[in-house]
């Protein structure tokens, strides 16, 4: 077997495993598996109005999975994707309601703002690792309730001791009346139409810029590419503050997009630690990314379904994400596996 | 409220808040001291405090006034047996470690908040009738201002922190299993050379980290929030990773830092019935951990080292 197919089974294999132990559980807790799963699948492709919302999710994972992937490409664990995302729903939310411009001046500055929020809360992190040798992913779990404490404490003042701030003007919005009537009054916005343009921004500057090939080559040894004459520390910090930007505009998707403003919250969203799921599904790579943010986005979504129709915890699709992080980490494991398969088969 | 009546308020807070800490962040010790970073001490937290609830709520008739130690002991075991997904991922099939680590942290929400939806069909539990009390010492806490200060209001889960720290420091400093510990955690291929079992050890340790975690967390939900939710652990798992950096991978040095954390923690909560401290923003003090820890890292307050192997599989025969 080739490295190739190998590098595609692993993945495979994981979702199918997660999903076959996510059906254990299920009977194990006295629920019934198929019940369960069905009304997973009606919760996700049941009409046009879960395909709507379902779309709505994956625009956020796909952003988040890109932050982590662009990160992991250069040598980076970027855990702190939650933060930046946070920091940037925020910085998108204000932009949104607190200037009156016109609709193509007022939702790119909206999104810029986000994108620079979050890549400023990340670049902080690589100029920590750049500068002081700090683990990043110790700094970015620090800058994380950094930022969830901060951006609770900002939205209390800016909405004089209210838990949410003002709505965003119609200018700043993503909502898109057409989408909505094609999808049966779901919250599908233009958001998905960034993410993908994202998703093809990351392609371009990885596969298609030297500055791409500089940061893969930091990420694959920084010694060789120290020698070669790269700047290293430089390319530590810029590729951190481009995987923060990524995470920012996840963060606009829901200010913008999906809320309409910014809320206090009592803890994470979830999407950023979602996306590291997304990214190692994905391999890392821009169409990997995709297919991963749109499997678990799907699943996020569908599971809320659950509860309704088969009378199981949504929070069983949670576990069929986790176990599947643990099957892919453990790769190796499945690829030993998948080896000793091919070679038995050679043998007979 | 005069000085010493704040401080009489303060400092037995602050001792309440960090004790869960202390427990979670030796954990980490040692787990990190083995060299294998253990993010999943939130996760570990999380199962331990729905396991001391759950056995609380179901055994308190059996077990009367020893329901709090029976319901620590479950949490132990359980956060011992969970962390074997982190152990099994990162040691023997060589996964990241971080992001196993993080699919522990996942995963003990999502289980512990099914389990909870699965046997109560709520997404809280009730709250629990037996706590974990404070009492006073006899004898102690009539010494003039350090028996008000510190003995009074003592919970007996406190005491038990202070004796983990120095027997986790005396364990991993003093005796020839933490030698080992520490030597697979700095220079693995060494340690294999000299007859250690490093996985053996590595496994150990992370059993080890995953039951104080798990202690950590049952005695949180049992000293603060008395039921539990989703939301009953919020990040105080992450605060005990702080703890461990803080305190520079020492137990007595995350025994401080802890303690401080608390002190932190108390003031961010209480901070406005406080004079002095009123009108300083709880934000300050809610994100003063973690920016402490950073500067800590930056080596701005010492430079605080990670045991050098740390993060690494050990794969025998590599070099």
């Amino acid at each position: 077997m080739s490295n190739r197919v190998i590098n595609i089974l692993v993945p495979i294999i994981s979702i199918i495993i997660g999903l076959i132990v996510g059906a254990i559980v299920m009977a194990v807790s006295g629920y019934d598996p198929v019940l369960g799963y069905s009304a997973l699948w009606t919760g996700i492709f049941g009409d046009s109005y879960s395909i709507g919302n379902t779309i709505r999710q994956i625009t956020p994972y796909l952003l988040a999975g890109l932050a982590v992937a662009f990160a992991f490409r250069t040598g980076l664990f970027n855990i702190g994707v939650e933060g930046q995302l946070i920091l940037g729903w925020l910085a998108a939310a204000w932009v949104g309601y607190a200037f009156d411009l016109p609709k193509i001046i007022h939702l790119p500055l909206a999104l810029l703002a986000a994108a620079a929020a979050g890549a400023f809360w990340a670049f902080i992190a690589g100029f920590l690792k750049a500068k002081f040798k700090v683990h990043e992913v110790i700094a970015t779990i620090m800058l994380n309730y950094t930022a969830l404490y901060i951006a609770n404490a900002v939205i209390k003042k800016l909405s004089d001791g209210s838990f949410k701030t003002e709505r965003i003007h119609e200018s700043a919005s993503l909502r898109s009346p057409f989408l909505r009537e094609l999808t049966d009054n779901s919250s599908l916005h233009y958001g998905i139409i960034v993410a993908l343009l994202m998703v093809v921004f990351m392609w371009f500057i990885l596969e298609k810029t030297t500055r791409g090939y500089e940061l893969k080559a930091v990420g694959f040894n920084k010694h060789a590419a120290d020698y070669a004459g790269m700047n290293v520390n430089k390319n530590i910090i810029l590729a951190m503050t481009i995987s923060g930007m990524f995470a920012g505009l996840g963060g606009a998707m829901e200010a913008l997009g999906t809320f309409g403003n910014a809320s206090i919250k009592p803890g994470f969203t979830g999407i950023g630690f979602d996306g590291i799921a997304v990214a190692l599904l994905g391999a890392n790579t821009p169409l990997g990314v995709v297919f991963g943010a749109s499997l678990f986005g799907s699943l996020k979504y569908g599971a809320l379904n659950m509860p309704n129709a088969a009378g199981i915890p949504e929070e069983i699709v949670s576990i069929i994400i986790a176990l599947i992080i643990f099957f892919v980490a453990s790769g190796y494991i499945i690829r030993v596996g998948l080896q000793k398969l091919s070679k038995k088969k050679e043998g007979q | 409220m005069s000085f010493l009546e704040m401080l009489y308020f303060i400092i037995p807070s602050a001792i309440l808040y960090a004790t869960p800490l202390i427990f979670t962040a030796i954990g980490g010790v040692f787990s990190e001291r083995s060299g294998v970073v253990n993010i999943g001490l939130e996760g570990l937290m999380i199962v331990g405090a729905f396991v001391g609830i759950y056995v609380n709520l179901e055994y308190a008739s059996t077990f009367g006034a020893a329901t709090i130690w029976v319901a620590m002991l479950a949490a132990m075991i359980i956060g011992g047996i969970f962390s074997l997904f982190h152990a099994v991922a990162s040691i023997s099939f060589r996964a990241d470690q971080t992001v196993s680590g993080v699919a522990i942290n996942l995963l003990g929400l999502a289980v512990s908040v099914f389990m909870v939806k699965m046997i109560y069909d709520k997404g809280q539990t009730d709250t629990i009738t037996h706590s974990i009390d404070r009492f006073a010492i006899p004898y102690l806490e009539k010494i003039p201002f350090f028996g008000p200060l510190l003995f009074q209001n003592v919970y007996s889960t406190s005491i038990l922190a202070f004796a983990v720290a120095i027997g986790a420091w005396f364990i991993i400093y003093k005796t020839p299993f933490g030698l080992r510990l520490r030597a697979v955690g700095e220079h693995p291929m060494a340690a294999d050379t000299m007859g250690v079992n490093v996985n053996k050890m590595r496994y150990i340790a992370v059993v080890i980290s995953g039951a104080l975690g798990g202690l950590g967390g049952a005695v949180y939900a049992q000293t603060i929030t008395h039921d539990f939710s989703h939301a009953t652990i919020a990040g105080q798992g992450f605060m005990a990773i702080a703890a461990m950096i803080f305190g520079k991978w020492h137990p007595i040095g995350a025994l401080g830092a802890a303690l401080f954390f608390g002190l932190a923690q108390t003031l961010s909560i209480a901070g406005n019935q406080i004079p002095y401290i009123e009108n300083v923003p709880a934000v300050y003090l809610q994100i003063l951990p973690y920016v402490l820890t950073i500067f800590a890292l930056a080596g701005f307050i010492g430079k605080a080292n990670a045991p050098k192997a740390s993060g690494q599989p050990y794969i025998k025969g590599k070099r």
